[in-house]
């Protein structure tokens, strides 16, 4: 049954009430309340570390599903770890929020690609979308790579091509992405410490 | 940070200025709360606004944003002229006795060597008098008219209280009041700690904002004790890794440095950087550099990096000089001349984040292709929708192709991210990666892989360091987060012997190394990082421990995690003991001289040579050549070996009290097409200043609903003077103006912002939140960038985002 | 049966009496304001627990976002800038349920089990039994109980009732960066709020003291505030009661309610027969909301 508020104060115009409804024929048993159960109970616990800030913060990831074969892991909760010895559990509004990260509706979820004029992506595949850029990149590099400078020293770089690096990626993945920039020769690579 | 967050505990005084770490890091914080309960220790917040951090100081002093160095000199000249420094560690741990060479000069705004048609300056007077041994001369009375201290005191004499609040705008008993409390910490049983961020960075003086901090931090002989430090609190949480790391225009791992074009062998490079000591008995820890870059090109090239050909120098890119860097500011001005053709954004928005939106989207709009790689459906990957006011573009015109990767994000992901208390802290996947979103790792492999395999089939320009690149991985296309931490640990590629004993063997060929003490110059070992070695040794993996134990309660729990280098947790920290080994405050001991077993021990890891006796002399400060910390920075900073204030580009008072020739940093970064978008305050007399909010990270957090909740739309500050003024109650919309853009957004009225009288003048501040953009959750709005702009500082062109002109007006 | 160490000592409506063999000790919230930097974790933690997405708003020209109290929002920092001795203070005070030992909302409802107290002192709303008559909102000296538009359901703070039963500190608590949230028993707390108060005395917060309001029998929510003798400074109820009107309800007006309450039930399930559900209408003013992506 659904009584709005408003329409309930219409139509007892009174405000008048009752702190005993039993009376009118309600039992104690369907009046029953129970505290609302514990929704980490069974859950998986994984420890990662906050994205956002430095201060490194230590979290709590909870999953569904108790990493059986057919149990598929999805994030359900985050909360801080309380043996992180900086952080001791805490979390601020961004880190206690993560969860709404993992789940936006943000999320890029398949490579996609946006030709010349167009005003939309479409969606490829990922082997489509790696022999494309790097077929790019090979052409711009063999034509623009720079051997020698204007004075006849030997330089050795690519100066057509710019690479900004993510500080919330790992250092192995920035590490391998170091390895490979300088490999070709870039030099426009930059990360977020400036700005 | 030279010192870690729980350490922030320990200090009397915590100075919070250039940055705001109860908005953003509010964690973090949580150590200075702790140190106002447990050590009744007095929080000082200077700053333009009355933040969130000033919300709980114990003294909130406001200034005008830009003018930090006249503060900061203004408390310098307060120690000098107040006797309120420390001594014994000015003497024995600073410059200040070391004799400056004849021909150093500052007049009029201007060091000596000054040339302004290149816009720099000849830094040789900016060095040392050396004695016919090399070592440099001092005067231990510090009598010398050239001698460090005098030429600080002298340069700083300038910077009185009446000079210093005439430029702030600072009340003066508010200033004096910050002065005495920091003076308060000249005794050695008192420790101030100073927590900075981008509030001190993003300025044309970036640098010199820190340099001040760090010769008050000297005088006061806070540094390398426990509670006081110099910590730059770091905005994402794995810059600091990708520092260390070198991703940098400029960069190599463990702060190496590219070579410059005029090094063209291996020796000239590392003549210039195996620095020699410069006082008898140091120990100049980059005299190991050989060792560091050997090892490095050991693990990037593998066995194609042979002594012969010089560990393969030739391969490396060499910029035409080390400080010419194509860093985001010059990429984008290449960009906006079309002479970029690719551009690759892995986890960054630069069309929110670099200065000046409009030229980065007209850099964009002539790129013949983007590759965005993120977790998130950035601005930047669809800078080529329109938006209306939020993103005027025409798709039809822009002729860019435009890649969008989907990333993981740290739930999917595993490895190690540093925190800016240098902390390696290896994390786990909780779940899949949603649709077909990979790892970084995954991406650039295949990436690589691909052009490879491109040169392997079809040859190319200069393959070499592409066809030879070591690539060692068990499965080429799936690197693991564990081998390559393997990689930036080092291992030994042949038994690695003690140099004491031929007959012993140190590691085994093909093991782990146990840290950077290990490595050599001759291809024996591979190592990523040298500041990283000993972070995966044959122990396993050092960056997964989980000990809380914390010796004697001082914050430093060395078995948590793994802190570079050497898991040591103060850094400098041979400083915290006087010259004789004992600790300075027998309260705060983290490390002394042990005379009976003749060697360094404590609770932390010695930042010195561990059995070397104190009676050597040995400075504390042992990666310098002269092993003690810098008044006078010589060559090193560009715009200066002292800082000097400077206005910032745009000025509101159009000159500069100190040396009204030489208003501006002489030598910041200013591309000729940016000096065309500067405005001044006869137009645009309000000054801007960008930050962040609490409840939002930069533009990602947007993208989470709850946070979208909390802070939901775009909004600026200004005072209640200023609204009135200008006829705008709180809560209405307004119109916000520099000379490169317009932003429209809600106005908060505030008590927080007051006017300050600078120079005879009122100044108001227009304060204004980064945040908002055309994606998210938010309600749409417009990036505080498209206002900002295009300035860096002298030695890290750094953009100059906090201080600038705006103008208001109701919508 | 509720969990053992969550006897239910008061229930709404009705005159059952609850178990009283077992001993539970009293816990509380510790809401210090000298340390609140105002970040919203605990609005976040709050959010993210309990499943609850607040609509995104707008900027009324403040840091308080949403402005106010929602059905989705049980927590809300509220911001306020004064200038009591002449300098300025930007007071932030954490504002939701206090958790009253002698709650006005569970006297007021007549809608049996649909407020409960449990013996640790936690007052839970228990939605499936609520009616929506809104006498809570009236019962209430801190104005804290919303009714939802969406279900018609009155919600508010639970101190995490789940969490607490199996020995957790609710979501808030944990993610408060600065220890301006403490949870513990209540006997902990007011300990612990001494020291605080003597600190902020020695600081110079001359009438630093703690809100644990008498007239509602004391709260398992209470304050540390700087002026404690200016509880308006931060909207507090300098003396709340429960509305005498309550007790009045409770009293003579109990058989005359009863039949008027019984009667409008009747009639309203007659209207949801003969009409159907009131369905509320969303209402979307915002037209530059961004699409998700």
């Amino acid at each position: 049954m659904e009584v709005s508020r408003r329409q309930f104060f219409k139509l007892s115009g009174a405000a008048l009430a009752s702190s005993s409804l039993t009376a009118l024929g309600f039992s104690a048993t369907e009046a029953k309340a129970e505290v609302r159960e514990f929704k980490l109970a069974r859950t998986t616990e994984v420890r990662n570390t906050c994205p956002y800030c430095a201060v490194g913060c230590g979290i709590l990831m909870y999953s569904l599903g108790d990493k059986a074969k057919n149990a598929r892991a999805s994030i359900v909760h985050i909360e801080g770890d309380p043996d992180h010895p900086v952080s001791r559990g805490s979390l601020c509004p961004k880190g206690a929020a993560l969860l709404d990260f993992v789940h936006s509706p943000s999320r890029v979820l398949y490579p996609e690609y946006r030709a010349p004029g167009e005003s939309e992506f479409k969606r490829v595949s990922w082997d489509w979308a790696i022999e494309r850029i790097a077929r790019l990149m090979k052409e711009d590099r063999d034509k623009n790579f720079v051997t020698h400078n204007e004075h006849g020293q030997e330089v050795n770089r690519w100066v057509t091509i710019g690479f900004l690096a993510a500080s919330a990626s790992t250092n192995e993945a920035g590490f391998l992405t170091w390895k490979v920039m300088r490999s070709l020769g870039i030099v426009g690579f930059d990360n977020q410490a400036r700005v | 940070m030279t010192n870690n967050w729980i350490d922030i505990k320990n200090a009397d005084v915590i100075l919070v200025m250039g940055g705001n770490s109860a908005e953003a890091h509010p964690v973090g914080f949580k150590w200075v709360i702790e140190a106002k309960a447990r050590n009744k220790a007095k929080l000082i917040v200077v700053d333009p606004r009355f933040n969130r951090t000033a919300a709980v100081a114990d003294l909130y002093v406001p200034l005008r944003s830009g003018t930090d160095i006249a503060f900061l000199g203004g408390v310098i000249n307060y120690l000098l002229t107040h006797d309120a420094i420390h001594h014994e560690y000015v003497k024995a741990y600073t410059n200040a006795s070391f004799i400056v060479k004849e021909g150093f000069s500052f007049s009029e705004g201007l060091f000596s060597g000054y040339d302004s048609d290149k816009r720099e300056y000849d830094r040789s007077t900016w060095e040392y008098e050396l004695g016919p041994d090399g070592y440099v001369l001092t005067d231990e009375t510090l009598q010398h008219p050239r001698c460090v201290f005098q030429l600080l005191k002298k340069h700083f004499s300038r910077y009185t209280p009446d000079v210093v609040c005439n430029i702030t705008g600072t009340p003066k008993e508010k200033f004096l009041k910050a002065c005495e409390i920091i003076a308060s910490t000249a005794p050695p049983n008192r420790a101030m700690t100073s927590m900075y961020a981008l509030g001190w960075t993003n300025h044309s003086v970036g640098t010199q904002n820190i340099r001040c901090m760090a010769i008050i931090q000297l005088l006061l002989g806070n540094i390398g004790v426990s509670g006081g430090g110099l910590n730059a609190l770091r905005g994402h949480s794995n810059i600091q890794g990708l520092t260390d790391l070198g991703l940098l225009s400029n960069g190599m791992p463990g702060y190496l440095t590219l070579p410059a074009a005029d090094e063209q062998t291996l020796d000239q490079y590392l003549a210039k950087r195996t620095l020699k000591p410069l006082r008898p008995n140091q120990l100049s820890y980059w005299s190991n550099y050989p060792k560091f870059f050997v090892s490095l090109m050991k693990a990037v090239y593998g066995p194609a990096a042979t002594k012969e050909n010089d560990w393969c120098y030739r391969w490396l890119p060499k910029l035409d000089r080390v400080d010419h860097e194509y860093d985001i500011l010059r990429v984008q001005d290449l960009m906006a001349q079309g002479k970029m053709n690719g551009y690759i954004c892995q986890g960054f928005n630069p069309l929110q984040a670099s200065p000046n939106k409009a030229k980065t989207l007209a850099g964009l709009s002539k790129l013949k292709y983007l590759v965005v790689i993120d977790p998130l459906a950035t601005e930047t990957s669809a800078f080529f929708e329109n938006h209306g006011e939020y993103n005027p573009v025409n798709p039809a015109e822009i002729q860019t192709e435009v890649f969008r990767l989907p990333s993981i994000c740290f739930a999917e992901d595993e490895g190690s991210l540093v925190n800016s208390s240098r902390w390696l802290q290896w994390h786990y996947r909780g779940q899949d990666p949603p649709g077909e979103a990979r790892t970084d790792i995954q991406i650039i492999a295949a990436l690589f892989l691909k052009i490879r395999e491109l040169y392997q089939k079809e040859g190319g320009t200069f393959p070499d360091p592409i066809l030879n690149l070591h690539w060692p991985y068990l499965v080429p296309s799936e690197p693991t987060p564990a081998e390559i931490a393997r990689e930036l640990n080092g291992y030994a590629l042949a038994d690695i012997k003690d140099p004491q004993d031929p007959n012993k063997i140190l590691v085994k060929a093909g093991k782990q190394l146990d840290g950077f003490a290990q490595l050599r110059d001759d291809g024996t070992t591979a190592c990523g990082c040298w500041i990283y070695c000993g972070c995966w040794t044959e122990k396993g993996n050092q960056m997964a421990r989980r000990d809380t134990y914390d010796p004697a309660n001082r914050g430093l729990v060395p078995g948590w995690a793994w802190s570079w280098p050497a898991n040591r947790r103060i850094q400098y920290n041979r400083a915290s003991c006087d010259p004789e080994g004992k600790p300075w405050d027998p309260k705060r001991k983290v490390i002394w001289w042990d005379e009976k077993k003749g060697m360094w021990t404590g609770i932390d890891v010695p930042d010195y040579v561990p059995t070397m006796p104190p009676s050597k002399g040995m400075g504390p400060f042992i990666m310098l050549p002269e092993g003690v910390g810098r008044l006078f920075s010589r060559g090193y900073v560009k715009d200066g070996p002292f800082p000097e204030h400077y206005e910032p580009f745009e000025s509101p008072i159009g000159t500069n009290p100190l040396h009204p020739k030489v208003v501006t940093n002489p030598v910041a970064r200013l591309f000729s097409e940016d000096h065309k978008e500067l405005g001044d305050s006869s137009k645009f007399p309000y000054v801007g200043t960008t930050y962040r909010l609490t409840e939002l990270f930069h533009y990602w957090s947007k993208h989470c609903l709850i946070n979208a909740t909390l802070q939901p739309q775009q909004f600026v500050e200004i005072s209640e003077r200023l609204a009135k003024e200008k006829g705008i109650s709180n809560g209405d919309e307004v119109i916000v103006t520099s000379a490169r853009g317009r932003i429209r957004a809600v106005a908060v009225v505030t008590k927080r912002l007051k006017p300050l009288v600078v120079n005879g003048k009122v100044i108001e501040h227009v304060g204004i939140p980064i945040h908002w953009g055309f994606k998210g959750l938010t309600h749409k709005g417009f990036p505080a960038n498209v206002l900002t702009p295009c300035v860096g500082d002298a030695v890290t062109q750094t953009p100059e985002t906090k201080a600038f002109l705006v103008n208001i007006e109701r919508a | 049966m509720a969990l053992q160490s969550l006897d239910i000592v008061a229930r709404s409506a009705t005159t059952l009496p609850p178990p009283q063999i077992r001993h539970t000790e009293e816990v509380a919230k510790l809401i210090d304001i000298s340390k609140c930097i105002g970040c919203k974790a605990c609005q976040a933690a709050c959010m993210e627990w309990n499943d609850l997405r607040d609509e995104v708003g707008i900027n009324f020209g403040s840091y308080q976002n949403p402005a106010d109290l929602t059905p989705a929002s049980w927590t809300l920092m509220r911001f306020y800038e004064v200038e009591p001795d002449g300098e300025l203070e930007w007071l932030i005070r954490k504002d939701g349920c206090m958790h009253c030992a002698e709650p006005g909302c569970l006297e007021a409802c007549p809608s049996p089990g649909a407020i409960i107290k449990y013996s640790n002192g936690i007052v839970d709303f228990v939605e499936e039994n609520c009616i929506g008559c809104g006498y809570c909102v009236t019962g209430c000296p801190f104005n804290i109980p919303r009714i939802s538009k969406k279900d018609n359901k009155a919600y508010k703070c639970t101190l995490c009732s789940d969490r607490v039963a199996v020995g957790l500190e609710p979501a808030c608590v944990k993610a408060c960066p600065t220890q301006a949230l403490v949870f513990g028993t209540k006997q902990a707390m007011l300990e612990h709020a001494a020291e605080r108060v003597a600190e902020l005395k020695e600081r110079g917060f001359k009438n630093a003291g703690v809100y644990d309001p008498p007239g509602v029998g004391g709260t398992h929510v209470i304050y540390v505030l700087q002026h404690a003798d200016k509880p308006e400074l931060y909207e507090l109820p300098k003396d709340p009661k429960i509305s005498p009107l309550v007790r009045l309800w409770k009293g003579i007006t109990k058989p005359l309610a009863l039949a008027a309450f019984g009667l409008s039930i009747v009639i309203g399930f007659l209207h949801y027969v003969s009409v159907g559900p009131n369905e509320v209408k969303e209402e979307k003013k915002d037209t530059d909301s961004n699409p998700p992506a």
